[in-house]
């Protein structure tokens, strides 16, 4: 039977127990969520005892299905207070699956000035053990010395500097198949939840583990194929994605007038080309990089990319649209080779790419640097190396913190988490998403630029209201389903356009757990999750008040469009299922 | 009259040189894919102007018009 693993960070006792009860049948974010929602005090403090960081692989992960291999973490959010669950790639959401590991929750809290402890889980059991070198270190020297340690075929789940002080940008960067760090859970703090237990960082090694098999093996084989043949087929699943990458995006959405620009003065940017993904690609060739690669063994959709510097040398991967944003027109810098060298020192700091990024534009409106200034920049995010750095311990501490500290009125945060890289005035369902999930300001939540921009699974105007609210509801229940079972989020766009692509993804389900489910339950599980998800958050002392845009996009037209944001705070609960 | 045409991604070898594009009364972008020799059935999404729109929208002096194949990312 699937199994959970507890970790008691304070006295060292790991313990394991089936996974049921209230937890029969949950994977990914549905089993995060509803561990928080049953065992985490929703009043508590993030930092302290009480909260839990979970840990958890998804339904089909470890399965011969394509694109299952994301892992979501979960907890109280650190930078929110609310609800938090975050995905990531890289290669040890496969190897928890493997050793039939459905959840790892590390509860408790070491007495103050505690060591650093690094996990270790093989199919022999789980301990804790001090690894002295590699506190302090970036992600890279620290996944680099742990790989020496326990082999080059271990998956890695470490924090850098910026969760080791409990900074509330902080990720939790994953080792890809290549082994660098480069996939993030990033979104919310899940960094500093991580440091707060005082541990550095998980190791799995799955080898000579015989991972699960399915139910009805015939039965899955029969869908894992048509599965994949729906990603390979699809235009943006076969070969959009592969081709670009992510930033593939900024193209389509300045042109759509909708690319944040300068701390969201502005839909469009004057130097978009320069920071496309037509250009990344251009560049990586010339360098001798990679354009396409995936994060995890079985994907097919290939995004993520080698993107190395001037003399050819490996600089980062993972090199997301969200990022290029965030430090691109963001901040009015469009050297492609700074905005990577930015991503580089994120992940290897340990620090959401998003939430950093809007916290330099504050820091770039306060006049702690200049707008466009690209190595200002970079020598900012270099201060969060040292922890006794006041500057640096304010940019690792997110947007919101960060306007505080240096008087800025413009701030661009839900629930105190950064917007993303659409203008919501100009694509008003994201911004819909944006104002009312349940994790702060979020893309992937409930990402309507499908429908409003990109025209796939509908076409809704991304500058009226008609539609809005409603393409959000939905997409929120069906994104909660889909972190629920390992897929890439990014499976969507050839699920919203393919008509049997939900009765597929049930069958597989079925076929792996020997149940029935059908294609009505992937909606029922989404609505789950979400009740769960707004209940805590409810208890936590959130209310509508809190499911709002900062006013400045009320106030304020977006060029070109000369669009503002008009929806009513009691319009936007409709966003919202019933809990 | 001229316009200002954009092709991005695995259609941007179609764009004019500079940029721009001689087009008569009653053109359409579906037109201007001919004229482009752009294969229409690679088009999935057309802006004029930064507003998504139809094939068959008449097209008028100075607009900017932006040709996309099926793209995602996020």
């Amino acid at each position: 039977m699937a199994r959970v693993l507890r970790i008691n960070t304070r006295n060292k006792k790991v313990t394991e127990e089936d996974l049921a009860g209230d937890y029969a049948g949950l994977g990914g974010r549905g089993l995060t969520s509803r561990i928080v929602r049953k065992e985490v005090p929703p009043a508590c403090h993030p930092l302290s005892a009480q909260n839990k960081l979970i840990v958890a692989p998804g339904l089909l992960t470890g399965t011969t299905a394509a694109n299952t291999g994301r892992i979501s973490v979960g907890g109280k959010s650190p930078l929110t207070g609310t609800i938090k669950e975050s995905n990531a790639g890289g290669t040890m959401s496969q190897k928890l699956a493997k050793l039939n590991i459905m959840g790892l929750v590390l509860e408790d809290k070491p007495e103050p000035g505690s060591p650093f402890q690094t996990l270790y889980i093989n199919k022999e059991g789980a301990k804790l053990m001090e690894i002295p070198e590699i506190s302090g270190m970036g992600t890279y020297d620290a996944s680099k010395k742990l790989f020496e340690k326990f082999g080059q075929k271990v998956g890695i789940m470490v924090i850098g500097p910026a969760g080791e002080n409990t900074r509330l940008a902080s990720s939790i960067q994953f080792t890809d198949p290549k082994g660098n760090p480069s996939r993030a859970a990033g979104r919310g703090g899940l960094g500093a939840l991580m440091g707060s237990k005082k541990i550095k960082a998980i190791v799995i090694d799955s080898e000579d583990a015989k991972a699960p098999e399915a139910a009805d093996k015939e039965a899955f084989k029969a869908a894992a194929k048509r599965w994949a043949e729906i990603l390979v087929s699809h235009p943006v699943t076969g070969q959009g994605l592969p081709s670009y990458g992510t930033s593939i995006l900024i193209n389509i959405i300045n042109e759509a007038g909708t690319l944040p620009t300068k701390n969201f003065r502005d839909g469009r940017f004057d130097k978009a080309a320069d920071i496309s993904g037509e250009k990344m690609v251009e560049i990586i060739n010339q360098r001798k990089g990679v354009a396409k690669e995936g994060c995890h063994a079985g994907c097919v959709i290939q995004c993520s990319q080698k993107y190395c510097d001037e003399k050819g040398e490996y600089l980062t991967s993972g090199f997301e649209y969200e990022t290029v944003w965030a430090f691109g027109s963001n901040l009015l810098i469009s050297n492609m080779d700074q905005i990577a060298m930015l991503d580089r020192l994120c992940d290897d700091l340990g620090l959401d790419t998003i939430e950093t990024g809007t916290t330099v534009a504050m820091a770039m409106e306060g006049g702690v640097i200049p707008w466009g200034d690209g190595q200002a920049a970079i020598d900012l995010l270099k201060r969060l190396y040292d922890p006794k750095d006041y500057l640096g311990a304010i940019i690792g501490n997110g947007t919101s913190f960060a306007a505080e500290a240096f008087g800025v009125d413009r701030v661009p945060v839900v629930k105190k988490q950064s917007l993303p890289a659409y203008d919501p005035r100009a694509a008003k369902g994201v911004g819909v998403t944006y104002a009312t999930n349940p994790m702060g300001a979020d893309h992937t939540a409930g990402y309507a630029i499908c429908q409003n921009i990109l025209k796939v699974g509908g076409d809704i105007d991304p500058l009226g209201k008609e539609g809005n609210i409603e393409v959000s509801k939905n997409l929120q229940i069906a994104t909660a389903a889909v972190d629920a079972t390992g897929f890439c989020l990014f499976v969507a766009f050839a699920v919203l356009d393919t008509d049997d692509a939900l009765e597929t993804i049930a069958k597989l389900i079925s076929a792996r757990f020997g149940i029935n489910f059908t294609a009505d339950d992937i909606g029922k599980t989404g609505i789950e999750i979400l009740k769960d998800e707004f209940s805590f958050n409810r208890d936590a002392g959130f209310t509508a008040a809190h499911d709002q845009l900062p006013d400045f996009f009320t106030n304020e037209e977006l060029p070109p469009h000369k669009v503002k944001w008009d929806f009513t705070a009691q319009e936007l609960q409709k966003a919202k299922v019933d809990f | 009259m001229k316009i200002q045409v954009s092709c991005f991604a695995t259609l941007s070898k179609y764009a004019p040189d500079d940029g721009n594009l001689d087009i008569e009364k009653g053109d359409t972008p579906e037109s201007v894919f001919k004229k482009l020799s752009i294969p229409s059935e690679e088009v999935k999404v057309i802006f004029v102007n930064g507003q998504s729109s139809k094939r068959d929208t008449l097209l008028k002096e100075n607009d900017r018009l932006g040709i996309f194949p099926a793209i995602g990312g996020g």
